[in-house]
């Protein structure tokens, strides 16, 4: 089926398999814990902040494909990125996954993010997708608790 | 058992007939027939069941055990007809130990606020198990904490199967409650609930039984098991959600304070002083599910019509079927794995997500429950976040165990 291969593309598989800034940062400025309790994904976001810009980011935990990849690409995308990028790409991400028919979304600025697109086929994934940006989101703003997609 | 014939059939029992009963059956799902394995969740209706429903907004609708007019007799007599009809499904001794609540959680909670405060008290100890639905673990966690009593959980092995020793140990003087799942939803366990309940009344222990995924598979006679409480909810047994039916012997149910105050459960009140009605009434507050009761009334006309006898020998074989093909699988591991199970294939994949396996066997058809299934801390047990479960009931078939198969496969090949 198409929509599925379109869900589960190469390189989300390969992120995956092998996902990319998968560890722990020792003694990061910022820590964010993040749960899925409709399918048990839980996720560790770490941040080392230089005054706006995010120098490091990593990530740990378990969950589904889409989660982890998004993880994964997530990471890798926002190294050296500003709060305000992070931001920036998280409505455009969002915006992709959640568009009408028909509609576009910002190729240009999603770049590899591009490879989730499929989800939006998958309203019940959007969630699995965005699971570790919510958490990172949190993280930015100085939760210390932890990020719940219920 | 059922008596079957020289190509394994079971006589009188005919799948294709009775999936023809359940119309939702007969619907495609992206484009593929619909093979409905999460019956755990909730079962599918019979016709029978959703007419009876569309009957009484039709030509019957009116409030119970308050009208002198014709409409309201008619509802009253439908409605009190259908306790009599769980009575007898129960093999309960009178109409007066049913009580209908709003299903299994509701019917745990009853007895957890009634029975429960009334009986447990400081340093009392409430007995549940490794495998309970939460609805089966937080009622206690609440009643405890308020009362400063003790949960004590009875461990499992590696199979899902209670670890009886463990459990005999736990009673004791302390002990006020046993309540336990009879059959567990996340592993298919069949619990020996005799066992259990003759040892907790060598100890004077009244013990509850969680029924909700009994009933839709096994005969259940709660004079010949001698449990105090029995629950169970309409809508795993092919009946409406929204309603189920609390058992409990007479004797307790008269003791126990009622629940919820309102209409219906009083006998008269005043300012000063309210006298609370009979059994059941004294814990049905306020206007019942008068529409879902008398449904699940012929729910369980429907099921036992088929004869329970047939169910569990078919159900049995489709199991074995389910577990043969799944054991096939490598790098699949079942999740429950009891000598005496009923219904459920829970499993996990080596390095792939329940989740994962959930969607994509939706887009063949296949409708299977990814999660914790409401048992967290089992999961925890078995140290997994989730298992994928294909729940079984009489209406499935091997073909559709093959396409669950197939499906699996699949999902193995995309992640290769
Ligand atoms: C074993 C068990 N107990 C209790 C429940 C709760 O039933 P309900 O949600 O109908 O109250 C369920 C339903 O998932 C169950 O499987």
């Amino acid at each position: 089926m198409s929509e599925l291969r379109d869900l589960y593309q190469e390189e989300i598989l390969d992120h995956y398999g092998k996902p990319r800034n998968f560890r722990k940062i020792e003694n990061p400025t910022r820590v964010l814990e993040g749960y899925n309790p409709l399918c048990g994904d839980k996720y560790t976001v770490y941040l080392n902040l230089e005054g706006d810009v995010i120098s490091d980011i990593a990530f740990q935990g378990s969950g589904c494909a889409i989660s982890k990849a998004s993880g994964s690409l997530m990471t890798e995308n926002l190294k050296g990125k500003t709060k305000a990028d992070a931001e920036e790409l998280f409505n455009a991400f969002h915006q992709m996954l959640t568009r009408a028919p028909g509609e576009d979304y910002d190729e240009e600025k999603l770049g590899d993010l591009e490879s989730l697109a499929g989800v939006v086929e998958f309203p019940m994934r959007v969630k699995c997708a965005t699971l570790v940006w919510h958490t990172l989101r949190g993280a930015l703003q100085g939760r210390e608790d932890s990020v719940s997609t219920e | 058992m059922a008596v079957t014939n020289s190509n394994g059939a079971i006589r009188g029992f005919d799948v294709q007939a009775i999936r023809r009963d359940f119309p939702i059956l007969q619907q495609q799902v992206h484009g593929k027939p619909l093979v409905y394995l999460d019956n755990a969740a909730t079962s599918q209706k019979p016709k029978v069941v959703i007419d009876a429903l569309v009957n009484y907004y039709t030509a019957v609708n009116a409030n119970v055990h308050r009208g002198v007019h014709y409409l309201s007799q008619e509802a009253t007599a439908d409605y009190e007809g259908a306790r009599t009809r769980v009575k007898k499904f129960l093999n309960a001794v009178d109409e007066s130990e049913i009580v209908f609540v709003r299903g299994t959680t509701e019917g745990i909670n009853l007895v957890a606020q009634s029975f429960g405060r009334t009986n447990v008290g400081e340093g009392d100890e409430v007995i549940i198990s490794a495998m309970e639905h939460h609805s089966n673990i937080v009622p206690w966690q609440i009643l405890c904490e308020e009362k400063k009593a003790r949960l004590r959980i009875v461990p499992i092995n590696d199979d899902g199967e209670l670890l009886m020793d463990e459990y005999e140990k736990m009673l004791g003087p302390k002990t006020k409650l046993v309540s336990i799942v009879h059959v567990s939803n996340s592993l298919g366990t069949i619990n020996s609930v005799e066992q259990i309940i003759a040892m907790a009344h060598s100890h004077g222990v009244p013990v509850l039984l969680d029924g909700a995924q009994a009933v839709p598979h096994t005969k259940v006679d709660v004079q010949a098991l001698d449990c105090d409480f029995y629950v169970f909810s309409g809508h795993k047994l092919f009946g409406p959600t929204g309603i189920g039916a609390l058992y409990g012997k007479r004797a307790l149910l008269e003791a126990m304070p009622p629940y919820q105050g309102g209409g219906d459960m009083i006998r008269s009140v005043t300012f000063e002083k309210t006298l609370y009605n009979d059994l059941p009434y004294k814990f049905e507050a306020g206007t019942p599910n008068i529409a879902d009761t008398i449904a699940l009334g012929t729910a369980i006309d429907y099921v036992t019509s088929i004869g329970y006898d047939k169910i569990a020998s078919y159900e049995h074989e489709l199991l074995q079927y389910g577990t043969e093909r799944l054991s096939e699988i490598k790098d699949l591991r079942l999740i429950g794995t009891a000598k005496e199970k009923a219904s459920i294939l829970a499993f996990v994949l080596d390095g792939i997500h329940p989740h994962d396996i959930g969607t994509i066997l939706d887009t063949e058809g296949i409708a299977i429950r990814t999660g914790h299934h409401c048992t967290q801390p089992l999961m925890d047990r078995f140290g997994v976040p989730a298992t994928a479960r294909a729940s079984l009931a009489f209406y499935n078939t091997k073909e559709e165990i093959d396409a669950l198969v197939e499906g699996v496969q699949e999902v193995l090949g995309i992640f290769s």
